[in-house]
């Protein structure tokens, strides 16, 4: 079995742009580098059926038929490839819809950014509050600190009412 | 017996056809949505019982010999599995149709909705009677093509955005098991899992490593285990309450089922198992962790899935009898309460209108249904003793404690701590969303109008802490209007948790079900027997499909035995 160079060669090709592709922001990208990639992998099964250039089954002789296997793959990744890349077209449209703006990007997570602004604010409180208090906070995850705190959050609330009973 | 095999998968996708060949009858639809789950239902149960009695059954698709054609096998955990999955389908179907029932389709393309549940469906039981791994992917592109579809449904500017990232992951897996498949294909020459459990344990233990850790990936990415589960809690949450209860029972669980196949039966000798321990540890902690911190009990309820996959692969690391029944007892009961859960907080959603924990309150008496609905698979998840979450970390424990390394004491520490944790969260979520009256959410700017009693004002100091912690997690989508609560709705629901508690009832001959199947999983040269010698009751594929001499791989001392 003797594996052609070149094919080789345009595979490893393929995969490096395809996963650069990939990491792109632009939608549009991401889908040619999935087709990119997707050719790859069909390369590569490709080159797994180690002979070459013989009909796969065809004839008498076994030794000149390719192995058919790895062709049945490929054509039903291609098949499976081509209805995925229908529907990421789909995605890139109605995004670019959506958006309606000239550009087919990834959108920014709402969540995260509001993760992020929020991350900030917490740092200031933490160091507006007393020193003393830094403790609970650090083992706030806990159940039972939980209770402390709220206890304390229940004394400067409702003042000496609640006094007694949250000790 | 055997020949009924490929019905689950065609009568899903012939039904898909029929139902898309039908746009804008809904009715119709509904029915043949319906009468294909059930059948499938049906099928599958009694796969289930079949093979407990007769042993795994092999379908040779075309009557071609198994080395040469597709294999469809039905063991002991194929038919757990597929009778599992059938069930939450149809629950889930149920609760869809009463919520479309209510909503009508201004929000949601219907017609497409039924036909693309049913492939997701066909996809889930393809994959889990694949006897090859070739077959596998199939069955895995089809869940996923159908998932696609689903995530997005509607088309709405949230789910656009976190379906792209849902959709690229997965592509990055799909590609990833493809290419693992070609390199298996290289190294052996098949893809056929019975002749791979022959042919991988000829190969040097390097290679054997590289492809197992392949096809890891590949599955790790699917099974949301912990450096490759990022992209779940983002998706998730945002489809419509059904789509997110059927993803989250049944597509991790597929990868896990992958994983668990390719572990026992391709690499039985596989020296990954420390590696999956530790990873099994990472993802219990940093899954619970994020869940303890959500604010949003959709996200929370990702996380926690997220968190219990680590169970999963913690009973596969063991690599013992105990630790896969463990496992398949374990997988069957997460896959039933994790849904059921997420029905649930769909019936919060509707009811309060939000899934925001700040948002939420009062709803035990606004809606007591829905919190003893809540309650009881709550308890179950977080491993209370009655129920079937409780037996089956059970299980796990005491086989960790078999093996007893230092490793398997960690696991079983760090589980025990992972299910209080999950009780922690879930039962804040409780007591936030349910226990604590509405009227303190409108008390908390103003001064309250009665001056409260001392305890209330303790309860009230708690809220306000509890809330505090997680005053910077994300929060839920803005209060949406609330709608009354079809009965359809409540019924599936309560229907997925008379089925949560059916597994805690029969769990002794459940158990005793999974230690079988485990058993067979352990012994990998069972498998293979039955796979590649069983002449097949259809006539053909008795191996006389070989031609003498012909090799795919031009190396003659493998041979086609």
């Amino acid at each position: 079995m003797t594996m052609p160079l070149i094919l080789v060669l345009v595979m490893v090709v393929l995969f490096a742009a395809g996963v650069y592709l990939l990491l792109d922001r632009s939608l549009t990208r991401v889908l040619l580098g999935f087709l990119l990639v997707g050719n790859a992998t069909n390369l590569l099964i490709f080159l797994t059926s180690g002979t070459f250039g013989a009909a796969p089954i065809y004839g008498v002789d076994p030794a000149d038929m390719s192995d058919p296997l790895p062709q049945a793959f490929i054509l039903t990744s291609i098949v499976i490839t081509f209805g995925i890349s229908a529907f990421i077209l789909g995605l890139i449209y109605r995004n670019w819809h959506l958006a309606r703006q000239d550009e087919d990007e990834v959108r920014d997570d709402a969540h995260d950014q509001e993760l992020a602004e929020a991350e900030s604010l917490t740092t200031e409180e933490v160091t507006d509050e007393e020193l003393s208090q830094t403790k609970e906070f650090a083992s706030s995850s806990d159940p039972e600190p939980a209770s402390q705190q709220s206890d304390e959050s229940t004394r400067d609330e409702h003042g000496a009412s609640s006094n007694g009973a949250a000790s | 017996m055997t020949s009924l095999i490929p019905l689950v998968v065609l009568i899903p996708l012939l039904s898909a056809a029929l139902a898309l060949a039908l746009p804008g009858r809904r009715r119709a639809q509904q029915l043949i949505t319906v009468f294909a789950l059930t059948s499938v239902v049906a099928l599958s149960g009694s796969f289930m019982w079949f093979v407990d009695q007769h042993g795994t059954q092999v379908m040779q698709v075309g009557g071609w010999a198994a080395p040469f054609g597709i294999s469809l096998v039905v063991d002991r955990l194929s038919a757990l599995m597929l009778t599992v999955s059938a069930v939450v389908l149809l629950g889930v179907l149920l609760f869809s149709l009463g919520q479309g029932l209510a909503d009508g389709d201004e929000e949601t393309p219907v017609s497409i909705y039924y036909p693309t549940y049913l492939v997701l469906g066909a996809g889930v039981c393809n994959a889990f009677i694949a006897g090859d791994l070739f077959n596998l992917y199939v069955g895995f592109e089809i869940l996923l093509v159908a998932s696609y579809v689903l995530i997005t449904l509607g088309g709405t500017g949230a789910r656009i955005r976190a379906g792209v990232t849902y959709v690229v992951v997965s592509l990055v897996s799909s590609v990833l098991f493809l290419a693992a498949i070609g390199l298996v294909y290289a190294a052996t020459g098949t893809v056929s899992i019975a002749q791979l459990t022959l042919r991988i344990a000829e190969l040097p233990g390097n290679m054997q490593l590289l492809l197992n850790l392949a096809l890891l990936i590949a599955f790790g990415i699917k099974a949301a285990i912990f450096p490759l589960a990022f992209w779940l809690p983002d998706s998730y949450p945002t489809a419509p309450a059904p789509v997110t209860a059927v993803f989250a029972g049944l597509l991790t669980k597929v990868g896990v089922y992958a994983i668990i196949r390719s572990q026992t039966q391709i690499f039985p000798d596989s020296n990954v198992d420390p590696l999956l321990m530790v990873i099994a540890v990472l993802t219990l902690v940093v899954g619970i962790l994020g869940a303890v911190s959500q604010l949003d009990i959709k996200r929370m309820l990702s996380f926690t899935l997220i968190s219990h996959i680590g169970y999963l692969i913690f009973g596969i690391s063991l690599a013992s009898v105990a630790g896969f029944a463990a496992t398949i007892y374990y997988i069957a009961h997460h896959i039933v309460v994790q849904t059921t859960l997420f029905l649930a907080v769909g019936l919060v959603e509707r009811h309060g209108g939000t899934t925001s924990l700040i948002s939420l309150g009062g709803m035990l008496r606004a809606a007591p249904v829905v919190a003893v609905l809540f309650f009881i698979p709550m308890l179950n998840l977080g491993g209370i003793p009655p129920f079937s979450g409780f037996i089956g970390k059970l299980g796990l424990f005491t086989s960790a404690v078999e093996l007893g390394s230092a490793g398997a004491y960690w696991l079983v520490g760090v589980g025990a701590l992972v299910s209080l944790l999950t009780l922690y969260a879930l039962a804040r979520a409780w007591s936030l969303a349910f226990w604590r009256p509405r009227e303190s959410l409108l008390e908390a700017e103003g001064t309250p109008a009665i001056a409260p009693s001392r305890e209330a004002a303790i309860l009230h100091g708690r809220e306000t802490a509890m809330l505090q912690q997680l005053h910077d997690a994300p929060d839920a989508e803005p209060v949406q209007e609330q709608k009354e609560t079809p009965k359809l709705m409540v019924a599936a629901t309560t229907g997925m948790v008379a089925v949560s508690l059916l597994l805690t009832i029969f769990a002794g001959p459940l158990y005793a079900y999974s230690v079988r199947a485990g058993e067979y999983l352990a012994d990998s040269g069972r498998f293979v027997e039955r796979v590649l010698d069983e002449p097949s009751p259809l006539g053909g594929g008795s191996g006389v499909t070989q031609i003498p001499g012909f090799d795919p791989q031009g190396e003659s001392e493998e041979g086609t035995s």
